[in-house]
């Protein structure tokens, strides 16, 4: 009885809950699931946190410096002897400054390592590895991240502040080659063992004042490796004023002057002697940069403009190969180029560039004979080159160029090139 | 020389036209750190905006009108997880400024203070451009902007002591509205639960995540790149079959493909503020979520 009891009472009140669960079940099974929710939720976020735990990376390598490698492969069609280059009224020769070789060929490669060494210090190392299997240093330098009031200071080999292009990276470069000014002025590119000092103004616009001493390593100093003294071989004092106008558009101007005192600096005349140069070289560069985009994003579309002018005297002494004479020399040279690129979709650019130079006036005192160097007779180069570029992603770039290339003063040299550029490894980033 | 370099000091104190020293200048690399700032400094505060929600932060040129303002910042605040790897580095080794600089006080990054979504399992630059930290647009989760406020917070205190009562009751302050705005939000996005949406670029993740969105796919075909014809027809397809119901994407895209896709699939777009600044009613911070939040409505109703 007592259990019989108990059994109907259970069985009332199992009725009564289910019949108050039926009323409360909407209510009660959507805050479970918003609890199992918020569990899950839980849960995600755990996992998440505890990803980010792991993949912090441990281990002796954890602390390696970027690594990035350049790499570049041509194929070059001239319709001129590229053994027989010359810019016509001015030095150097050959070397650098030439087309490169016919056919197909590898470019230099480039391995780049950079770091911050500590809390004072950057370091940066790019060796290039030249096709004919020899391997130089490109940059090596070191940099200040700690001095204050917008001084930096940079020490090792660098590329020389002077102009604008020689400090970009020929893999950066708008197109294949460097225009006819860089090759003449600077020897195509001007990497400088020195010491650079640069301060940027607290200003609201970009002014920024740098100063360099260096060895003289390299043209215009001359291919010597640098004067065998204590002191500085070469100075370089620059300047740059830069900002943005309109919605879209900034700009930089700049103006650099160098100044070598070039010693037993040697050049090959074609004829086939080497004769050599003694005395001072001053050059000044202006150099302007355009760049626009509407609203800044060059996602889409965007314009180059960049340009430079380049003006040099020299006088010393120089000494004729083919007599063995030396007697005084002096010239006033001057040389510009103006190039655009104009990316019209995404991954595509054109550009087109013009070169001149203007051999100026050279005189020659005796016992020297102008006759005997017939490189430098008066001529003024030009040249045209126009580009098409195709940019899949940011690390790699296909280039066709072609160039009418009026270096030298009989016959002109139409030239194609097909190159390829990609970029392995750390993100880079390209200056302005 | 000695004369010259007198010369170009004494010009240059003469043109320096910067904001006085007493306000702390601050460089924020995209406009959402800029409002934040703003929030939290208030008149004690100089903010510079290095982009603007036009421009897409991974692809930014390291302008000399950036180094000038990079150059006299006190405080450096950047998304961070490599977003602006393309840049920063650049700017800050241009600088000549030690109080930005990685490991400084001046430097913060945003995204080290919330969990990051999509950090990859695999880095190959053949899957695209991959950031290795994960995902860096954290700012889309309104949840990790009140994170990111707190240790900004601590970090203006450290930079800046003598005005620290000032930004310690703005934060609060700003806090307090920003939880309640929370919670609106979160009843507001309740419709938007399980909704499949279709992204132009992976910057959307955090918000996807916080109203329990669900990614049915990307124009680009992979991260950082732009879409193909290849790519949109594929999506096309999957479109037919499992169809979202909107498509995004952010003021510095281009709406050609968004357009493309709406509408050959029948599937409305809508153009995402992103950031503040990217529509008219993205204002401040609030206005950026009200507006996120209100268009999708709109469009998924």
């Amino acid at each position: 009885m007592h259990r019989k009891g108990t059994m109907a009472l259970a069985v009332v009140a199992a009725l009564g809950l289910a019949h108050a669960a039926a009323a409360q079940t909407q209510d009660e099974l959507r805050t479970l699931r918003e609890q199992v929710r918020q569990l899950d939720k839980r849960v995600t976020e755990a996992e998440q946190a505890a990803i980010q735990a792991s993949s912090r990376p441990t281990g002796e390598n954890a602390m390696n410096p970027a690594v990035s490698v350049i790499l570049n492969g041509i194929y070059s069609n001239l319709s001129q002897d590229p053994n027989g280059f010359r810019i016509n009224g001015f030095t150097p020769t050959l070397g650098d400054v030439g087309p490169g070789k016919r056919g197909l060929s590898l470019g230099e490669s480039e391995l780049a390592l950079a770091a911050n060494i500590d809390h004072n210090f950057r370091g940066t190392l790019i060796a290039s590895i030249s096709p004919e299997d020899s391997i130089g240093v490109e940059e090596g330098y070191i940099q200040t991240l700690a001095l204050s009031y917008g001084f930096t200071i940079k020490a090792g080999r660098f590329f020389s502040g002077v102009g604008y292009q020689n400090q970009i990276h020929a893999h950066a470069w708008d197109f294949t080659d460097a225009p006819l000014a860089n090759k003449v002025f600077l020897g195509n590119q001007l990497n400088e063992d020195g010491i650079q000092l640069k301060w940027v103004a607290p200003t609201s616009f970009y002014w920024d004042v740098g100063f360099e001493a260096g060895r003289g390593r390299q043209f215009p100093a001359g291919p010597a490796g640098g004067r065998n003294k204590n002191g500085v071989s070469s100075g370089n004092v620059f300047t740059h004023v830069g900002g943005d106008f309109g919605t879209g558009t900034a700009w930089q101007t700049g103006v650099s002057y160098l100044s070598t005192s070039p010693q037993d600096r040697t050049f090959d005349d074609p004829a086939g002697t080497t004769n050599s140069f003694t005395g001072q070289s001053r050059l000044w560069v202006l150099d302007g940069i355009l760049k626009w985009a509407p609203n800044y994003n060059p996602t889409y579309t965007n314009f180059k403009l960049q340009g430079e002018y380049f003006r040099r005297k020299e006088d010393g002494d120089l000494t004729s190969g083919t007599t063995a004479q030396t007697g005084g020399f002096a010239s006033v040279q001057s040389g510009w180029y103006l190039q655009s690129v104009y990316q019209f979709v995404p991954m595509w650019r054109v550009g087109y560039r013009y070169d001149r130079l203007n051999s100026g006036t050279t005189s020659f005192a005796a016992p020297l004979n102008a006759a005997d160097f017939p490189i430098l007779a008066a001529y003024n180069p030009t040249k045209h080159t126009v580009m098409v570029d195709w940019s899949p992603s940011e690390f790699s770039r296909i280039r066709l160029q072609a160039a009418s290339d009026k270096s030298r003063s009989d016959v002109t040299d139409h030239q194609v090139f097909l190159q390829y550029i990609v970029s392995l490894g750390a993100h880079g980033a390209h200056k302005f | 020389m000695k004369a010259i370099l007198r010369f170009v000091v004494a010009l240059g104190s003469a043109l320096a036209v910067l904001p006085a020293a007493a306000a702390l200048n601050v460089f924020a690399c995209e406009p959402e750190w800029g409002a934040l700032v703003q929030e939290l400094g208030g008149d004690k505060v100089s903010v510079y905006l290095a982009t603007t929600a036009l421009q897409d932060p991974h692809r930014i040129e390291a302008r000399p009108s950036l180094i000038a303002r990079i150059r006299s910042a006190d405080l450096l605040i950047c998304s961070g997880s490599e977003l602006e790897i393309g840049w920063i580095p650049l700017l800050l080794t241009q600088s000549g400024n030690p109080r930005i600089q990685l490991g400084s006080p001046g430097y913060f990054e945003a995204s080290q203070y919330v969990v990051k979504l999509e950090i990859p399992k695999v880095l190959d630059r053949a899957l695209g451009d991959l950031h290795p930290g994960g995902n860096p647009h954290v700012h889309t989760d309104p949840r990790n902007i009140a994170k990111i406020a707190l240790a900004l917070e601590e970090r203006m205190v450290q930079i800046d002591p003598a005005n620290a009562e000032s930004y310690r009751s703005r934060a609060k302050s700003f806090l307090g509205r920003w939880q309640a705005a929370l919670a609106r939000w979160e009843q507001q996005a309740v419709p938007l639960k399980g909704v499949p949406i279709v992204v132009y670029h992976k910057d959307f993740s955090y918000f996807i995540n916080w109203a329990g969105m669900r990614e049915a796919g990307s124009l680009e075909p992979k991260p950082g790149l732009p879409p193909t014809p290849a790519h949109l027809a594929d999506l096309l397809d999957r479109m037919k079959i499992q169809p979202a119901k909107v498509i995004v994407y952010s003021p510095y895209n281009s709406p050609q493909a968004a357009e493309f896709l709406s509408t050959r699939a029948n599937i409305p777009v809508v153009m995402m503020p992103f950031t503040v600044g990217g529509t008219d009613k993205a204002k401040d911070l609030f206005g950026l979520f009200d507006d996120t939040i209100g268009r999708l409505l709109a469009t998924v109703k």
